[in-house]
């Protein structure tokens, strides 16, 4: 088992209103937040279980429980320890079972009351899962003699194991650790008697712990932290040696016993084991002498006083780039040559944070944090290795990554190459819109081992299938990996793999990179996984092949015939033709923001805002949304980026699958056509065959559609620029993928505006932004490209009737991929029974009944259409 | 011999076989919204399609046949169609009125299944695991996000709405109580709250199984817990078995197999998925498939208990039942008491050796 096991259990006492005179105010203030600070500064401290207490007669207890513990189960880093329920009002305590997850500790029951409700508590604790402090209490009182405390622990014991069935291992004793020192004689022997009744209870009662408030005994020299802190030390030194198994203690208020003066322990010790009489008063003689003499520590900079390496590390993990420079400098002139700097401490480090990806530990935006402190680090100390010239590092391997042709989607590919990079593998990077001739190019300048394919469009499907058949032509033959937002295993193995006869790997995203990319490196497991890979794949091929199709389509003709039967009573827009905007406000697209993709594109799963406050992720969420919202602020404020957009309606109609489009409202100039596709799968009865041109009038209604394009991407290139010379992946992502929300909520915006102002035909609607998340509005905007009108090549014509490359500034690829990236296209279209829909597969006679439409040959319909193409 | 004790004794000679996913085979009959209501709901005020646990009243026969096909594949346990099945989670449809009517009859349907098929093969009892799942609503986690502390229902409320279910499945002859798909651990201690006292209120004791999902690779359910913390919060029920399902198909199952497998000291119970969804939302991972992976486990002695959860079908038990034939179950380890703590993590705190005698 690697779980962490303790011998001592330190319980941090600070939530504790009796305890704590700024924890009893902040609750009393309800002021939660600080005061679940306060625990977590407990728990970062070292406390392995927290107690709980809110008992005070001028608090709901209760209340202030259930408080208290509902809103630390929500901070994991809180959470991840168990809980002690402190309260001596069984009501508090119950409640307080009532909101924990794990298994807790109650403090405390005891006899104090008579054996009945003794066991009623125990058994109720029980049934709740809970282990369960028992104080050294009866009828009688405390405790306070050796005899008493055992007797009263022996009791209980019997009770609760033999009359209960309480598990032995579940139960703690507290047999009381009283005030030393205090002048009256009767308290002298309570330190040792408290150690003493330990060793009995820990060798007569098998399997029960012992635990204790430790900083009661020396509450006589209060104001004296450095005697107090001797005293705990001492204390907790005898009493572990006894058994002591764990004790309520504020981790801050410990020195470490060797290190207490010698003169100071002597007499410490006497009073603690009561060895002399005058004990206290010798103590009394040299405690003012000690006064003020702790030293302050910044709990935060602790790990600055470990050896550089380890502060290095932590640097790493935690991605803290203050001090990274300076302890690089240290490492520096502690090896002969800088190199060692990256090979031994940097890579070290690089490899823990790299273990802790793995593990599930830590979070993609925290590992891209650790890079940039790395790369700060690397860029150091480039000056000093090129000094000595000769010497490189020696990666892993070389790996090229390029987004293919025709597509310039990179935010995936750049955090699969940080990630690599992190994890010593050279990226050679050759950006977007990479020709298959430069990949093989630089695939042999450089003799790279491993050529790495992205992409995020449909198109960019078939230029990988181009590459892969070019590097086999060529005869290259080392490992290819592809991977990007639309690509699969499946097409991977059926359309991609086939081309070429070296090893080819779909890889699902940055996590599994570094795991296929040095297993394909490596001498002695690469054979067998690339001979799996090559098994697998071949296996889902011929699955592919030997299934029967699912999917029946069913001939055009009678795709047609089955379109949905609508009514039509069209609103005039309130113009026909362009309206550009130049420079449109970007505050008010903020509050449109979705933020469940960007959270997507950090490779963080989960529903904003629920993510923020998840188990796993969250703390990495909360992190990397508070960084996204100091950037937005300056995306805001200084203006870094400019939002342009055009839309545009026509007076429109429908003739079959297509849609008409005229130049005026006489209807007589056919201006072009929306070619539109038809589903063609075999439909359950009541359900149509769904088509966009269905959603529009045929000739005898007069009707409309429109389109547009809008972009948040004017600008970015500067801050790209800039995070790249800095060496700042974290911040080139960070901008790029606000710059994408932006967009995406600007195409938000602007439906809104159309529905109820420019097209006006929704004037009255009201509607959240979780609404306008769930598409619970009248009318769509379907996309160029997305499943309703899967054919990216419909975009060069819309962009013509806008003209929005010279309106909004927004350009075409080759691949009909917009740039800048951040940009949305689209139609609109108006029809309250409109709705989104997948095209699905479609048949032959589709395919070359749209070539024939659009005036394209069957091949170049073929092309565009590849992934609706039934098998 | 009592219906326990048989139990008990098959248990230890053999891995004993769950049913697979009865979603999955609901599916199948492609069901519309008139099929869910049927005579009896045909004007409730509100769409009650997805609502299967209503088929155990509207459509039992189909039920029944569906359990029927397990029990024909080799399932010794067919677990109740009442996933759904509290008053709190029922409500979606506003249907909370009825939890207890379909739990009892969700047991009896599953009831006369199983009997039907002990009377055919009496060397092969069956039993039936009443099935009480996760429910909509969760303990731990706050549905709000500017309120943290926040909670949507309490503990008293949760153990009321499970009280009235396994009420329901009691009532209507259950064999086990399957407190399932756990993946918030406070909801878990609710049903056990609860059933104690169910079993008090009716003077009977049921075996208890758990089973916690894994909801991400960090091997941690929803509520944060990793495995070994969640066995801790849990084992004071003394479950006849702990375990886990849903989540992920078998073969990322395994560590988590692993790790409850060396911590607990009951039987263990897993039934994973037929692997990950694929692209479009279907499972696809072959009985085959499933049952290698399961075989192997057996073998590993990592299991008691066995069978499918989400994309199971017959065809899938039938092959998981005989890839565990004549494979041993895994025996029970007897550990050393020790406390073991959890929150979101877990602790063990050690016996720490004897004290030494005196200072």
């Amino acid at each position: 088992m690697t779980q962490p096991t303790a011998q001592f259990i330190n319980i941090g006492e600070r939530t504790n209103v009796a305890g704590s005179a700024k924890f009893k105010k902040l609750i009393f203030e309800g002021k939660y937040d600080e005061a679940v600070a306060i625990a977590r500064d407990q728990v970062e401290g070292g406390a392995q279980i927290i107690d709980i207490n809110m008992d005070d007669a001028m608090l709901d207890a209760k209340e202030a429980m259930v408080t208290f513990l509902q809103l630390i189960a929500a901070e994991p880093d809180i959470a991840r320890v168990p809980v002690m329920i402190d309260s001596s009002k069984w009501d508090v305590i119950e409640a307080g079972l009532k909101c924990v997850q794990g298994k807790s500790v109650v403090n405390s029951i005891s006899l104090k009351e008579g054996v009945e409700p003794f066991k009623e508590q125990a058994r109720t604790i029980m049934r709740y899962g809970a282990a369960v402090v028992v104080m050294a209490f009866d009828e009688d009182g405390q405790a306070d003699t050796i005899e008493r405390k055992f007797e009263i622990c022996k009791n209980s014991y019997d009770i609760l194991v033999n009359e209960v069935g309480f598990p032995p291992e579940d139960i703690i004793f507290d047999p009381n650790i009283f005030a030393v020192a205090t002048g009256i004689e009767e308290h002298d022997p309570y330190g040792v008697n408290f150690i003493e009744a330990t060793r009995l209870i820990k060798t007569h009662l098998p399997y029960a712990k012992v635990s204790g408030g430790v900083s009661n005994v020396s509450f006589s020299f209060r104001g004296n932290n450095p005697v107090r802190e001797a005293m705990h030390s001492v204390f907790l030194y005898h009493a572990i040696r006894a058994g002591m198994d764990m004790g309520i203690v504020n981790a801050g208020q410990l020195t470490v016993y060797s290190e207490i003066p010698d003169d100071l322990r002597e007499r410490v010790e006497d009073v603690i084991l009561n060895r002399r009489s005058d004990a206290t008063e010798r103590l009394l003689d040299v405690a003012d002498d000690y006064k003020g003499t702790a030293k302050e520590r910044k709990e935060d900079l602790t790990w600055r006083e470990a050896p550089v390496a380890k502060r290095m590390e932590y640097a790493l993990v935690k991605g803290i780039a203050d001090y990274i420079e300076a302890d690089t400098e240290e490492a520096r002139q502690m090896f002969d040559k800088p190199i060692q700097v990256i090979e031994g401490p940097l890579m070290d480090g690089m490899n823990t944070v790299g273990d802790l990806f793995g593990a599930g530990e830590m979070f993609l935006p925290q590992v891209v944090k650790s890079a940039r402190v790395m790369k700060q680090a690397v860029n150091y100390l480039q000056p000093f290795i090129e000094a000595e010239k000769g010497e490189g590092t020696k990666p892993k391997g070389k790996i090229l990554m390029a987004t293919v042709k025709g597509d310039v989607h990179d935010i995936g590919k750049n955090i699969v190459g940080v990630v690599l990079q992190c994890n010593n593998f050279e990226v050679i990077d050759l950006g977007v819109m990479v020709p298959w001739a430069e990949i093989l190019k630089a695939a042999n300048d450089h003799q790279v081992d491993i050529v790495g394919l992205s992409g995020l469009i449909t198109p960019s499907l078939d230029e990988m299938c181009t590459v892969a058949e070019e590097m086999e032509r060529a005869g290259y033959s080392m490992p290819v990996m592809i991977g990007g937002a639309t690509t699969s295993r499946v097409h991977t193995a059926v359309k991609v793999a086939p081309n070429y006869s070296g090893p080819l790997v779909h890889v699902l995203d940055a996590s599994r990179a570094v795991g296929v990319a040095s297993t394909l490196l490596s001498e002695d497991l690469s054979g067998k996984y690339i001979a799996d890979v090559r098994a697998e794949y071949h296996d889902i091929r011929e699955k592919r092949l030997a299934k029967p199709k699912v999917d029946r389509l069913v001939p055009i003709a009678e795709a047609r015939a089955n379109r949905e039967k609508l009514s039509y009573t069209p609103v005039k827009p309130t113009f026909t033709g362009t309206k550009v905007f130049d420079d449109y406000p970007l505050e008010t697209l903020v509050d449109r923001i979705d933020w469940t993709p960007f959270f997507r594109t950090w490779e963080l799963a989960g529903k904003y805002p629920q993510i923020l406050e998840d188990a796993v992720v969250g703390e990495s969420a909360r992190s990397l949304y508070a960084d996204a919202q100091e950037m937005l602020q300056k995306i805001l404020s200084e203006k870094w980026l400019t939002a342009k957009a055009v839309v545009g309606f026509w007076p429109a109609n429908a003739d079959g699958d297509d849609v008409v489009l005229f130049d005026s409202e006489d209807r007589t100039a056919e201006m072009d056509r929306i070619y539109c596709l038809r589903q063609q799968v075999q439909k359950r009865a009541g359900r149509a065959n769904d088509c966009l041109a269905d959603f529009v009038a045929p000739k005898g209604t007069d009707d409309w559609v429109g389109g547009f394009v809008v972009t948040a991407g004017h600008g970015i290139d500067e801050h790209v620029a800039r995070f790249k010379a800095a060496h700042d992946d974290y911040n080139e992502i960070m901008v790029k993928a606000l710059a994408d929300r932006l967009a995406e909520a600007f195409a938000e915006h602007m439906h809104e505006r159309v529905r109820k102002e420019f097209w006006g035909y929704a004037g009255s609607e009201t509607l959240t932004n979780e609404d306008l998340i769930k598409e619970r509005y009248k009318g769509i905007r379907p996309a160029p490209g997305y499943p309703a009108c899967p054919d990216h090549s419909a975009k060069p014509a819309l962009f013509d009737w806008l003209d929005a490359t010279q309106q909004a500034g927004v350009e075409l690829t080759e691949s009909f991929a917009m740039t800048p990236t951040a940009a949305v296209s689209g139609f609109y279209f108006a029809h309250p029974d409109s709705h989104y829909f997948g095209v699905g597969k479609i048949g032959k006679d589709q395919v070359e009944d749209y070539a024939r439409r659009r005036g394209i040959d069957v091949a170049e319909a073929e092309r565009y259409l590849r992934p609706n193409l039934a098998d | 011999m009592s219906k326990q004790d048989i139990l008990e004794k098959i248990a230890a000679e053999r891995i004993l076989v769950m049913d697979g996913a009865m979603g999955t085979m609901i599916q199948r009959h492609k069901l519309a919204e008139a099929d869910y209501r049927g005579e009896r709901f045909k004007d409730w005020h509100c769409d009650v399609k997805g609502n299967n646990d209503l088929l155990v009243l509207t459509k039992p026969d189909l039920i029944q046949e569906i359990h029927e096909e397990f029990l024909a594949a080799g399932a010794d346990i067919v677990e109740t169609d009442t996933f759904n099945g509290t008053s709190i989670s029922l409500a979606d449809y506003d249907m909370q009125a009825f939890a207890y009517e379909i739990n009892k009859a969700g047991a009896e349907v599953a009831r006369a299944a199983a009997d039907a098929w002990t009377a055919k093969t009496p060397e092969k009892p069956r039993f039936v695991a009443g099935s009480v799942g996760p429910m909509n609503k969760t303990l731990s986690i706050s549905p709000d996000v500017n309120s943290p502390g926040y909670r949507e229902v309490t503990f008293d409320e949760v153990a009321d709405a499970y009280r009235e279910q396994m009420r329901g499945l009691i009532d209507g002859g259950v064999d086990i109580i399957l407190i399932e798909t756990v993946f918030d651990t406070l909801n878990a201690k609710a049903a056990i709250y609860a059933v104690e006292d169910v079993f008090e209120e009716k003077g009977v004791r049921l075996p208890i199984m758990i089973s916690c999902t894994v909801t991400d690779m960090s091997g941690r359910n929803l509520s944060g817990q990793t495995i070994d913390a969640f066995w801790y919060s849990v084992r004071h029920a003394k479950p006849f078995s702990i375990g886990l399902n849903c989540a992920f198909g078998a073969d990322l199952l395994r560590p988590y197999a692993v790790s409850i497998s060396a911590v607990a000291d009951t039987r263990v119970c897993a039934y994973p998925n037929a692997g990950l969804p694929n692209e479009m939302g279907e499972y696809d991972e072959s009985p085959d498939q499933t049952a290698a992976h399961l075989g192997e486990w057996a073998k590993t002695g990592l299991l008691n208990i066995t069978g499918g959860c989400c994309g199971t079908t017959p065809d899938h038990i039938a092959a998981i039942a005989k890839a565990v034939e004549g494979v041993k179950p895994r025996s029970i380890p007897k550990h050393e008491p020790v406390m073991q703590l959890s929150g979101l993590d877990p602790i063990t705190i050690i016996n720490a050796p004897s004290p030494s005698a005196t200072a």
